[in-house]
């Protein structure tokens, strides 16, 4: 039973990296960019809700009412979206062609960005306290309690997949990424704006990790550093699961964070960290471009 | 005439700023507190680190985030022995306080600082060898190499901390006494250890310049530029590259070895993310691809940085951050980079003047 229960908090936990991965996978397969101030947007997420709490609870039905939380969650999307459209604009456009100088230059950002809010927030860890129907667990089976956060955030992440599925494939916009994910050159000369592109789906994955900062309240204390503790992970994910393809990234997010908690159970946390590493070592022995890499010609 | 003109001119410039580097570094003790001195000694460590990393990244093109990981394990097996010969023949008092009775097996070996010294050089060389083997034989490059390379120091970061009874967990190793029976606190040990300091960093460059010129060298620089054509013109980039990796892991950990021996002290946090990819800042800012830039942005980084911390600790993350992207914007060739502009416009006034072409200088 204990183990089924580890197994939906890695479920939870790989859903989460899920949703910070997706944008680092769609800045690495559509421009080549590594983006380390990835982390940084998860950060700002999560303090927009913080910042919702401390306003906007109040006017709005208090704390436990929870409809500041569910209005955050758009919000932060929102402002993380448009920050990562202004650092597109303003730095990562500079860098094409030339990623690890796009790895050391948002890695400064990232700092950056950090230390602002180690300014205006405080060094300390704040706390987010969650919405009160959030509290408590569903019982599926005696001694097999889900609870509701994890419940939530699951949700929200098949929401938030389901959302970037239709704007994919069933949407022109989503035609345009993925034309030019697949052949720049040629999807630039048939008319597609790729700048334009670039910058919108930046964008998309910046609010993404926005996203999964304010499903972190829920988890834990936030602070300046928040986003530290889940960037190596997520680019794990986005070497074990192969640039540019949605499902090798789920796949990969899903594996990692079950493959965590689990063998966490088994011996202790960072021995866990070890043995996941080197099976994402091992794998990519077997099959180098990750789980579902693109094909090209 | 003017060919020897040129000769003497091109020996000037290429050996000159050496010898008064090293006039300066060998005039320090005199000039410098001991305070001053270790300080510079902990840069000095930091700049042979510095130009493994620049071998690696300079001029093969591997962007390593893990030089912290292999500077700290060089610094941890070093400190295994400065901590025995601290705690004579007593038990290690972090062993004691997570209730270990007895020496784990594999510190014995660590009583001897030959195998001290030796194991600071191979296990960061036979491990950055091995990972380096699996990753490249697999062909994973460029960033992928980046992104691994900064997982493997994260965990093993982590994994030293979990490890109390046997790292001494978050705290490191600490509390060290002497070294080869001499007290670390001596001025007489600390001029000692930072001339050592000094060879060590000299013979790590004369390494690296008489590899950059060797046969080696120019594989490098070609599997940077081209990886398959190396391969199709019948070498192996994966021994090559796994060789080199070793190479600047190995000097990584005497760089490690020196700096617990001068600090006093290896933690975790010592081996952190953090501190590998602000190895490749010094690199950046001094000039990838050319041996004596990376030593000082090394030396210019954490001068800055010591001296930023001390009287505005929250300016420095600013000034960090903004570094590394006007570095990478701004300056991607480094100061040398700069230097050699200016170096080639004064030679092209006076060039004019003279009306002898000059030969370019090797990139």
């Amino acid at each position: 039973m204990i183990w089924l229960l580890q197994a939906f908090n890695g479920l939870s936990l790989g859903s989460i990296l899920l949703m910070i991965s997706l944008g680092l996978a769609f800045s690495f397969g559509l421009m080549n960019v590594i983006n380390m101030a990835h982390g940084e947007f998860i950060m700002a997420g999560a303090y927009v809700a913080y910042l919702f709490q401390h306003s906007l609870a109040a006017t709005l039905g208090g704390v436990d009412l929870g409809l500041w939380f569910i209005l955050a969650i758009p919000a932060a999307f929102l402002i993380t979206a448009a920050l990562g459209i202004l650092l597109e604009v303003s730095l990562i456009r500079f860098l094409y062609g030339r990623p690890l100088d796009t790895l050391l230059a948002t890695w400064g950002v990232g700092l950056i960005l950090q230390q602002t809010a180690r300014s205006i927030f405080g060094a300390p860890n704040v706390q987010v306290s969650s919405p009160a129907w959030l509290s408590g667990a569903l019982t599926v089976a005696p001694g097999l309690m889900l609870p509701y956060k994890r419940l939530f955030i699951i949700g929200l992440v098949l929401l938030c997949i389901g959302g970037i599925y239709v704007l994919l494939y069933r949407t022109s916009n989503g035609r345009r990424i993925r034309a030019a994910m697949q052949n720049r050159a040629i999807a630039s000369t048939l008319g597609v704006a790729t700048r334009q592109v670039d910058a919108l789906t930046f964008g998309l994955g910046a609010g993404l990790a926005g996203v999964a900062g304010c499903a972190l309240t829920l988890v834990g204390p936030i602070g300046p550093a928040l986003g530290t503790y889940y960037i190596v992970d997520a680019f794990m994910v986005v070497v074990l699961g192969g640039v540019g393809r949605l499902p090798g990234t789920i796949a990969a997010a899903l594996l990692i964070g079950i493959f965590n908690t689990l063998f966490e159970l088994g011996t202790t946390a960072t021995l866990g960290k070890v043995l996941v590493f080197l099976l994402i070592i091992a794998f990519l022995q077997w099959k180098p471009a990750g789980l579902a890499a693109l094909r090209t010609r | 005439m003017a060919t020897q003109r040129i000769n003497i001119r091109t020996a000037i410039l290429t050996w000159g700023p050496l010898l008064l580097l090293s006039l300066l570094l060998l005039l320090a003790p005199l000039l410098l507190s001991d305070f001053r001195l270790s300080m510079l000694a902990k840069f000095l460590t930091y700049a042979i680190v510095a130009v493994g990393l620049d071998l690696l990244w300079g001029y093969s093109g591997m962007l390593s985030l893990g030089q912290g990981l292999f500077f700290a394990l060089g610094a941890y097996a070093m400190g295994m022995y400065l901590k025995l010969e601290a705690s004579g023949s007593k038990l290690p008092d972090f062993m004691v306080w997570s209730g270990l009775d007895t020496l784990p097996l594999f510190w014995e070996p660590f009583r001897s600082p030959v195998v001290a010294i030796l194991a600071a050089v191979i296990i960061p060389a036979v491990m950055a060898g091995m990972i380096g083997f699996l990753v490249f034989r697999s062909r994973i490059q460029g960033v992928y190499f980046s992104i691994i390379t900064q997982a493997l120091t994260m965990i093993v970061g982590l994994l030293f901390v979990g490890q109390q009874p046997y790292t001494g967990g978050t705290n490191g190793i600490t509390n060290l006494s002497t070294i080869f029976g001499f007290a670390l606190a001596d001025h007489h040990t600390k001029v000692g250890l930072y001339l050592i300091t000094v060879v060590v960093l000299a013979l790590v460059y004369l390494t690296g310049r008489w590899i950059i010129g060797s046969r080696l060298g120019r594989l490098l620089v070609a599997m940077r530029d081209d990886e398959n054509r190396v391969r199709f013109l019948g070498y192996n980039p994966v021994l090559l590259k796994t060789l080199v990796f070793a190479l600047a892991g190995g000097m990584a950990g005497i760089a490690g070895a020196l700096f617990i021996a001068q600090v006093g002290i290896i933690s975790p946090s010592a081996m952190g993310v953090v501190l590998s990819i602000e190895m490749v800042v010094w690199v950046a800012l001094g000039g990838r691809a050319t041996l004596i830039g990376p030593i000082v942005g090394a030396i210019l980084v954490n001068w800055a940085k010591s001296s930023l911390s001390e009287g505005f600790p929250n300016i420095w993350q600013y000034f960090l951050g903004a570094l590394f992207v006007g570095v990478v914007l701004l300056f991607p060739d480094g100061l040398a980079g700069i230097v050699r502009q200016v170096g080639q416009s004064w030679r092209a006034r006076s060039g004019a003047r003279e009306s002898v072409a000059l030969p370019e200088p090797h990139p």
